[in-house]
Parts: C-alpha cells; structure tokens; sequence
C-alpha cells in the first residue's frame, strides 16, 4: 500500500531541565510536501527535527513518531531498525567531517544502504562514486569533489550536505534552519536546491526557517512554532506580518527580514523549472 | 674517582658494530612496544570515552587503564623477564601495557573533545556505530593521536635503554654489563651512540608531528 504519510508526530513533549522544548506536538506531513517550520529562536524547531530524525526521544508514555509507516520512535524509547537512514538532515553548520574530502562526506550517504562491512571498509563501488560525482554536479559544485570539505565556502558546503542526502536517497528531506549561516544569495541556492529536489525527486521536505519571507516564497503550507507549542499550521499566504505580530508580539521583529533583504527575496523568479540547473556562486 | 672521570673521558668506539646492533635492538623494542600500543589504545581510548560508551563499559575500561599505567614499566619489565625469560620480548611486553595506559588515556581525552554535530549527520544517514566511528569520530582526532603516538615513541626508545639494564635486552645490557666490569671508555662510547640516537629519534619525530598538525 502506497503510505500517503511521510511524518506523523503525535503527541509528543521534551523537557530539559524546567524548559519545554516541546509540548504535546502534533503534525502529519504529506508525501511530496514542501513545508516550512518557523519560529522565533527557542520555539522548539530544532528539538522537533532532532526527535523526527531519530537523534533525540521525547518524554512520557504519549508520544509517538512515525516516518513512512514505520514507527521510529514511541514512548519515549528510539526504535533504530527498519526507520534508520529513511530521513536524510541537514543542518544549520552542515554537519561534514571536515578533514574528509567533500568526495567522501557525500559518500557517507551511502553507509545506511550499502552491505555494513563495505562501508566499513570504505570500498565503495565505481558506480556509486559516480553517483555521489553526480550529486555534486546537481548541487552545482562538481569541481570541488577532491578538497576537504573544511576548505569550502559555507554555502558551498550546505550543498555538499545536500548532496549526500541525495546519495543517501532517503524520501524525506528535513533541514535545520539550512541557510541562517548563509548570505542572502547562498541562501536563495540553497533554498532553490531543495526545492528543485523537493519538485524533480517528489522528495518530502520540511524545513525550518527563521525567516519568513523564505517560508512565503518556497512553501505553500507553514508549520509556526512558539514555546514549543504548534501555533498555526496552514497556507503560508495568511502569515502577513500583521498576522505574525498577533502569533509571536514582539518577536516577531525576529522572523522578518529587513525591507531590503526581503525585497530581494520576492523579486526572485517564481521557482526553478526544474531541468534548469543550478549554478554555483564562488 | 679520578680514574673513573678518566675513563669516560676515553671512549672506546672498537667495538661499535656490536654496540649499533645492541643500539637497534633497543629501538626494536620501542616501537614494537609502542606500535602495539597504539593498535590496542584505538579500541580502548574509545571505550574509555563518555562521549561514546555507557558507564558500564566506561567504568570497567578506564580502571584496567588506571593499572595499567599505574605500574611503572620497570616494574612490569621485571615480571615479564621472570614470567618468560631474559631478553627484548620482556621489554616490549613492558613497554606495551604501560603505553597501553597512557594513550587510552590520552587518545580517550581527544575523543572527548570532538564536534559531535558530523557523527550526529553520519548517524541520519543510517551508519552503524563503528562505521560513525571511522567517519565522524577518527578524522577529527587523528592528528592528536599520532601527536601522541610519536610522543610516546621518543621517551619509550629512552626507557627501553633502562630496561636493558634489567634483562631486558638490548643497549642498555650491554651498557650495564660494561660499567659493572669496570670498562669505563667502552660505557662511554655506548652512552654516546645513545645520546646520538635518541637526539636523533626526537628530530625525526617533531618532524612527523609536525607534518600531521
Ligand atoms: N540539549 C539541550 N539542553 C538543554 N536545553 C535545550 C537543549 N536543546 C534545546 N534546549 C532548549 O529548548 C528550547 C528549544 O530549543 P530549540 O529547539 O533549539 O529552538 P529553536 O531551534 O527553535 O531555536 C530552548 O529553550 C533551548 O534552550
Ligand atoms: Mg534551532
């Protein structure tokens, strides 16, 4: 049976410490879904994408994840099996082994699919070297396959990040604030990447945003969150900033970028086509 | 007293081959010893780390460390040459457990230093435990590891020279027997070569190190 499902998050709350990072979340994302996750800093974005990718379990006897049908984790115990490796992240620092060429990080994204003692060894096969040279390609930065991964630009080495998640060929995609470490026009690459993947590969991808004009301009539906809580979940087109002013007060300064960043944001063209491809940006 | 000053003050190089051998077999035994150390520290400085293993392994791993290098190699020399014998296999085995102690020690104290963010993003994409290991956590601490390891090497040539002086083979045995019989030039020419050699050795490793850093 064909799962419509990607992410089912159901009731699921984290403490640390007197802080609730999250409380009683609930959210189900659709197959083929673009979706944006905003929120003020502290509203709980990371923590919900850290327990959605495996790397964190909740609190209490309620919560529950569910990832393609397949339970990843359930009254606060991680259930590794069958849900590892199904959901590929990036994150706000990229997250690549520095010292390692940006060749092999990519390859790193085959180690969930390949035999165990293959990548292990790190032999990995002429045709998925390929396949991670190509990746590179896609992302726009097929030159830089031999340096060390820490050598690159940062926005260069978000799409080295990108580019594994693709070898990796998991369905869903979640990025943790992807581009808050990036200048405007890396940003807007970035985000132009994984919404060409997101389009051409019909991967399901929820990204967390601290901006929300990038939110209005790549997403159609908006999961906002304050206090750990879930506040709106809805068409991106209502978030007006009168509307997040009502949602976050003051903080809402936060999420919206000054007038003449934003400009440049929406004067961009509507979306990638899709076979275009992506250049890079020195 | 003044013939004893004397004596140093002549050394006597005729029998320098001999020496060079006894000079290498010294060496030998530094490195065996600590190149067995270094492949046994990988797998105990990681179980000696909180950032990677419960407290239970944790616990036990670190308190076999703790003997380990709380026993001075001399010591441990003087048992092994009871247990098998006189000769450079007593010496390795000393020199072996002792570093074993030091650079899990050392090595688990690199590990525990790491960005753990890359292991989390090679955890996503499905990798087994080792498998994180080899990706996220090695790269970051290699070029400590082999800081250390070269560290290691250069004081463990010094003290296999004491070994020898305790059975254990090598330059120093040779040293000793020369003193206790009262050949003070031949004691002096050996002390020299061993001079030479260990200046020689810490040259060669601050280069290495410094290659890797
Ligand atoms: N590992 C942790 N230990 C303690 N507090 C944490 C930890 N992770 C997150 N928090 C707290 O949980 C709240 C939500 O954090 P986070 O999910 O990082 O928010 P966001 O990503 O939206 O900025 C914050 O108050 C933060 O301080
Ligand atoms: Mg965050």
């Amino acid at each position: 049976m064909m799962q419509m499902i990607a992410i089912s998050v159901s009731n699921l709350s984290k403490r640390y410490g007197q802080t609730r990072a999250l409380e009683n979340v609930s959210i189900d994302v659709r197959r083929g879904e673009m979706v944006a996750l905003i929120g003020a800093s502290g509203s709980g974005k990371s923590t919900l994408i850290r327990h959605i990718a495996g790397l964190e379990a909740g609190d209490g006897e309620t919560g529950k994840v569910v990832v393609l049908g397949e339970v990843s984790q359930t009254a606060g115990r991680l259930l590794r099996g069958r849900a590892a490796g199904r959901v590929a992240v990036i994150f706000q620092q990229f997250n690549l082994v520095g010292r390692l060429s940006v060749l092999t990080n990519v390859l790193i994204g085959n180690l969930g699919r390949v035999p165990r003692w293959r990548g292990t060894l790190g032999l990995f096969s002429r045709s998925e070297k390929e396949r991670a040279e190509s990746a590179l390609a896609r992302v726009g930065i097929p030159h830089v396959a031999t340096q060390r991964s820490s050598t690159l630009s940062g926005g260069q080495q978000q799409r080295a990040a990108i580019a594994r998640t693709l070898v990796q060929e998991a369905e869903i995609l979640i990025a943790d604030e992807p581009i808050s470490a990036l200048d405007p026009s890396s940003a807007r690459r970035v985000m132009d990447v994984l919404a060409t993947i997101n389009t051409q590969d019909n991967i399901t991808v929820l990204v967390s945003l601290h901006q929300v004009e990038y939110a209005r301009r790549y997403c159609k539906r908006t999961i906002a969150m304050r206090d750990g809580r879930i506040v709106y979940d809805g068409p991106s087109t209502a978030l007006s900033n009168g509307f997040l002013a009502e949602l976050y007060g003051d903080a809402s300064e936060e999420l919206v970028l000054p007038e003449s960043t934003a400009e440049l944001v929406r004067a961009l063209p509507v979306r990638p086509s899709g076979n275009e491809p992506v250049h890079m940006l020195a | 007293m003044a013939e004893y000053a004397a004596g140093f003050l002549r050394p006597d190089f005729s029998d320098w081959r001999h020496y060079l051998a006894e000079m290498l077999v010294t060496i030998q035994i530094a490195l065996w010893g600590t190149f067995l150390a270094v492949a046994l520290s990988v797998p105990f400085g990681i179980l000696s780390s909180h950032n990677m293993v419960p407290w239970w392994v944790l616990q036990p791993v670190r308190r076999l460390m703790d003997l380990f290098r709380a026993i001075h190699e001399v010591v441990f020399a003087v048992l092994f040459v009871v247990a098998v014998g006189l000769g450079p296999f007593a010496g390795v085995m000393a020199l072996f457990i002792h570093t074993t102690g030091i650079l899990a020690k050392l090595f688990s104290e690199a590990v525990e230093a790491i960005d753990p963010r890359p292991v989390e993003a090679i955890r996503t994409t499905g990798a087994s435990r080792v498998q994180q290991i080899i990706y996220g956590v090695i790269p970051q601490v290699l070029p400590l590891w082999i800081s250390y390891s070269l560290y290691r090497l250069e004081s463990n040539v010094r003290s296999a020279t004491v070994l020898g002086i305790i059975g254990a083979g090598g330059i120093g045995q040779v040293l000793f027997e020369s003193i206790r019989a009262f050949y003070y030039p031949e004691a002096s020419a050996i002390l020299i070569i061993v001079v030479i050699t260990v200046t020689i050795m810490d040259l060669i490793s601050q280069l290495l190190r410094r290659l890797v850093i």
